[in-house]
């Protein structure tokens, strides 16, 4: 796998979204989504806002590393709260 | 009717997973182990962190472009698809002018991206260009190697004339799927022909749109082959879109870092806007489908 060039931080990060899907999809075989509304405009099922969070966090990452001087560890900080935020609320 | 629930049907698609996984998915996470580092050869690499990113999106050049090419995604957006959408009104519906006009109207969605280039490259000169010359004739100085507005404009006519088409033939496809049931009971009701539009052609297009401003919003945003063939990006960077700026930074410089970053934050770009336009539209449907 070497000519991949993985490095931790990117094999820790694959790892990380692997076990989350894996996780959503036996969330959903035990107990099965309901699409409801929450305090986005849509309604949305439960992989809707597992997407929406993931996609959103990596605009938070983009902006903190781009445009501001703090460190990418708050934007993983708040990104972990934006999603748990989405995923109960949303 | 009795559906049954079989999610052990899922692993038909395991095949297909696979397939994706060899050819886009692994290749994507190449990209992200590239974008965190310089790598200068096979053994010779440096982990960078997020620098890349930054150094990205604070790039002046790359905003501009960005800039651009949303002005241009948008732009064709908002001519092929009312055009393409008036287009399949007024096409034939029977007979050997269905089939003669269907044929006339696909022609452009066969030739390839760099062969348009090349077409309008020599269309649009004024020595020999049909339409180069004969502007100059008319007292224009039309010139898109010096004017980045006659650029501008000739790369949208280019791209209007060849991918209106495809919304036209959509629509096409969608309006000859509406049942004729509908139009009697419109001419019951003596609608006008607004009307008809409005209430029974457009619901029913909406699924075919949904595809088609889907298609041309991905396709324009990638667009590459056709003004780096006309223009070359010029005059300066007028013209430049993004995906030429990443070639030339992939190829051109191999600067792999830079451009794997670069790649990732298009990619999420790409990713949203069709998410939203799909979210957006389906909503819509959904809404109307409560009203009716």
């Amino acid at each position: 796998m070497e000519w991949m060039v993985w490095t931790t931080p990117t094999t820790v990060f694959f790892a990380v979204i692997a076990v989350l899907l894996a996780c959503m999809t036996t969330w959903e075989l035990v107990s099965p989504t309901i699409e409801r509304k929450g305090f986005l405009p849509i309604s949305t099922t439960r992989g809707d806002r597992f997407f929406i969070g993931l996609l959103s966090s990596a605009y938070i990452h983009l902006i903190v590393v781009g445009f501001t001087p703090l460190s990418i560890w708050l934007a993983l900080g708040a990104s972990v709260v934006w999603c748990l935020i989405l995923m109960r609320w949303g | 009717m009795n559906k049954v629930y079989n999610n052990r049907a899922w692993w038909l698609i395991l095949p297909m997973l696979l397939l994706v996984a060899f050819s886009a998915i692994i290749p994507l996470m190449t990209v992200v182990n590239y974008s965190v580092q310089d790598v200068f050869d096979a053994h010779t690499r440096f982990f960078t962190g997020t620098e890349w990113f930054s150094e990205m999106l604070n790039n002046p050049e790359l905003q501009s472009a960005l800039l651009r090419q949303f002005a241009f995604s948008l732009t064709v957006l908002a001519i092929e698809v009312p055009l393409g959408i008036g287009i399949a009104l007024i096409m034939p519906k029977k007979g050997w002018q269905a089939s003669a006009v269907l044929i006339l109207v696909t022609m452009p969605l066969l030739i390839p991206w760099n062969v348009v280039g090349s077409i309008w490259q020599i269309f649009t000169r004024g020595d020999i260009g049909l339409m180069g010359w004969s502007l100059r004739e008319l007292g224009y100085g039309y010139n898109i190697t010096s004017s980045p507005v006659d650029a501008w404009a000739t790369i949208i006519l280019m791209d209007v004339w060849h991918w209106t088409p495809l919304i036209a033939l959509l629509c096409y496809s969608g309006l000859r799927s509406i049942p004729d049931a509908y139009y009697q009971a419109a001419r019951i009701d003596r609608a006008s022909k607004w009307s008809v539009f409005r209430y029974i052609q457009l619901p029913k297009l909406t699924n075919v749109l949904v595809i088609g401003v889907l298609l041309r919003f991905m396709h324009s945003f990638m667009i590459y082959a056709e003004p780096f063939v006309l223009t070359g990006g010029g005059p300066g960077s007028s013209t430049t879109f993004l995906s030429q700026s990443l070639t030339t930074m992939a190829i051109g410089q191999q600067d792999l870092g830079p451009s794997a970053a670069f790649s990732l934050i298009y990619f999420l770009i790409i990713l949203l806007v069709t998410w939203v336009f799909y979210t957006a539209i389906m909503n819509m449907q959904k809404d109307n489908n409560k009203e009716a």
